[in-house]
């Protein structure tokens, strides 16, 4: 079943066409991953998918265009931003508790503490006083506890150390294993074609390559990455 | 003692302050807004209370309680009619907007009430003049300890909501990154519009204590705004209990500087902000060197 349709999206800051003319589909219980250099317009779909940004989509059969970043959240769509985005004010669990939403699922504060155990000890911390390791697995979990339809991931290792990388990323694979549908970005390609089902690679606002992570050769999605020719 | 006594009267003054400066902090804290009209509020709280005393005879307090639903709706269309509107179009627009409305609200209460002073001193009950000689040089009005434990509980209540229950944490979420807040499904037009009427109900009950220590009329607003002003500065910007504290130091430097001469009352208010303006905002590191350099070329001589 197809979760969510994505239609000749464009995206522009002003002058800047970020994401020309951008289709794919998004299946129930996928995980895609969204590649591609700087600048490529991944976050700027990943915020338009959100409601950040308010291009036209669809998600669910239903036409999400004109609906507001905070009611998408009550259909389903979650967003782990770029640069994470925590309240700072908060305690851990404060921001977790405010992003609770109607949804019922098996996400509450006790499950997304089971997830990070890390977060267990530092409940009532400020975020501000987290590392960034601790920062991310709040932001996930944040977005988890809407208990989402459609999970996205907007470089969750960035500016993380190796180790805590594959720490938050051995508790995504147990999210992915529950069933979620995840669309993720990820500048990282071993870790991309490793945690993805399917690859959608941009450039320069367009999709230049898609298909299952298993069946591209790393060559030609190198090339994609890049957006260099075919030598003749 | 009279100096203790000042002090006691500067802290009594003082609570009221932080009781007008209490909504202008919330609106800043939450939405980075200046209210430039929230003193013409807190005047405009103080009418609609002196109309239903006038109707009903009702006491001063009594009559609050009616206006404050009123309030409260005020604050709600005050936030999505104008606020919400100018604050889309940059951080100066909501400035502009709120001394514009600062005027429209000054204009209506001149048109409906003519330039007459009023007061609801004479409708609050003894309150109003009862008072307690502890000794010779040193007394306690009623009224002052009522605003005095009002304003601790006011203060205390919003303490308790903004740490204690989820729409509080969603307000502080909204004002620490309203775009993220969105994204985690917080509508943050519906949190600001619920900001906007706690303050527009704080102002009102500023309005009502006005009413009743001194007398008012529909220009009185923004003398009570640059007092409510500096005392939000003195605490610190968007800081809550800093308010409190900020306008109570504003009311002690008002009755010391009295002690001076009375005519110096207002003067050392301003100037205890200025002070603490300059310190604040770098302006310390500008200044204080050449102090100390001053001193030390005294000292050395």
């Amino acid at each position: 079943m197809t979760l969510l349709t994505v239609e000749s999206l464009d995206c522009r800051y002003g002058l800047l066409q970020a994401v020309r003319g951008v289709s794919f589909e998004i299946g129930q219980g996928e995980t895609v991953a969204l590649i591609g250099a700087n600048g490529a317009g991944k976050t700027t779909l990943m915020r338009a998918v959100a409601g950040a940004h308010r291009p036209h989509g669809v998600f669910d059969g239903i036409d999400i265009t004109r609906i507001p970043a905070h009611r998408r959240v009550a259909l389903g769509i979650a967003l782990v931003p770029e640069g994470r985005r925590l309240f700072p004010g908060l305690t851990v669990e404060e921001n977790l508790r405010v992003a609770t939403s109607r949804r019922r699922g098996r996400w509450n504060v006790k499950s997304v503490l089971e997830v990070f155990p890390l977060l267990q000890p530092r409940r009532h911390v400020a975020a501000a006083n987290l590392s960034g390791g601790e920062q991310q697995a709040v932001a996930i979990g944040r977005a988890l506890m809407s208990n989402p339809r459609l999970l996205l991931l907007d470089e969750v290792s960035l500016g993380l150390a190796p180790v805590v990388v594959d720490a938050v990323y051995r508790s995504l694979t147990d999210v992915i294993r529950e069933g979620a549908t995840v669309l993720l970005v990820e500048q990282d390609l071993t870790r991309a074609l490793k945690v993805a089902g399917r690859v959608i690679c941009m450039l320069e606002g367009r999709v230049v390559l898609e298909g299952d992570a298993a069946s591209l050769d790393r060559d030609r999605v190198v090339r994609a990455y890049f957006g260099l020719k075919r030598p003749a | 003692m009279t100096l203790v006594n000042a002090v006691l009267q500067g802290i009594f003054l003082g609570a009221f302050y932080a009781v007008l400066a209490c909504g202008l902090s919330i609106m800043f804290g939450v939405m980075r807004i200046i209210n430039l009209a929230h003193g013409d509020v807190a005047v405009l709280g103080a009418y609609i209370v002196f109309v239903i005393v006038e109707h009903t005879g009702v006491s001063a307090f009594v009559a609050f309680a009616a206006a404050l639903p009123v309030m409260v709706v005020l604050g709600y269309i005050l936030q999505l009619t104008v606020l919400e509107r100018s604050l889309k179009a940059g951080i100066l627009t909501p400035l502009l907007a709120t001394f514009g409305l600062s005027i429209v609200i000054q204009n209506l209460l001149q048109l409906t009430f003519s330039p007459d002073v009023h007061s609801l001193g004479g409708s609050a009950g003894v309150v109003t003049t009862s008072s307690w000689q502890v000794t010779s040089g040193l007394s306690v009005s009623a009224l002052g300890i009522v605003v005095l434990a009002v304003a601790v509980l006011v203060f205390g209540a919003l303490q308790v909501f903004l740490s204690r229950t989820r729409a509080g944490w969603v307000m502080r979420a909204t004002a620490e990154d309203a775009d993220a807040a969105e994204l985690v499904g917080i509508d943050s037009r519906s949190v600001y519009a619920r900001a906007t009427a706690i303050a527009v109900a704080i102002a009102a009950l500023g309005g009502l204590f006005l009413g009743i220590r001194s007398v008012f009329d529909p220009v009185s607003g923004p003398t009570q705004l640059i007092f409510a002003f500096e005392a939000v500065v003195i605490g610190g910007m968007g800081s809550l209990w800093g308010t409190l504290f900020g306008g109570i130091a504003l009311g002690v430097a008002q009755t010391l500087g009295a002690q001076v001469h009375p005519q110096f009352a207002v003067m050392a208010g301003h100037l205890l902000f200025l002070a603490v303006l300059i310190v604040r905002f770098g302006g310390g590191r500008a200044v204080l060197p050449g102090v100390r350099r001053a001193l030390l070329l005294r000292t050395a001589r």
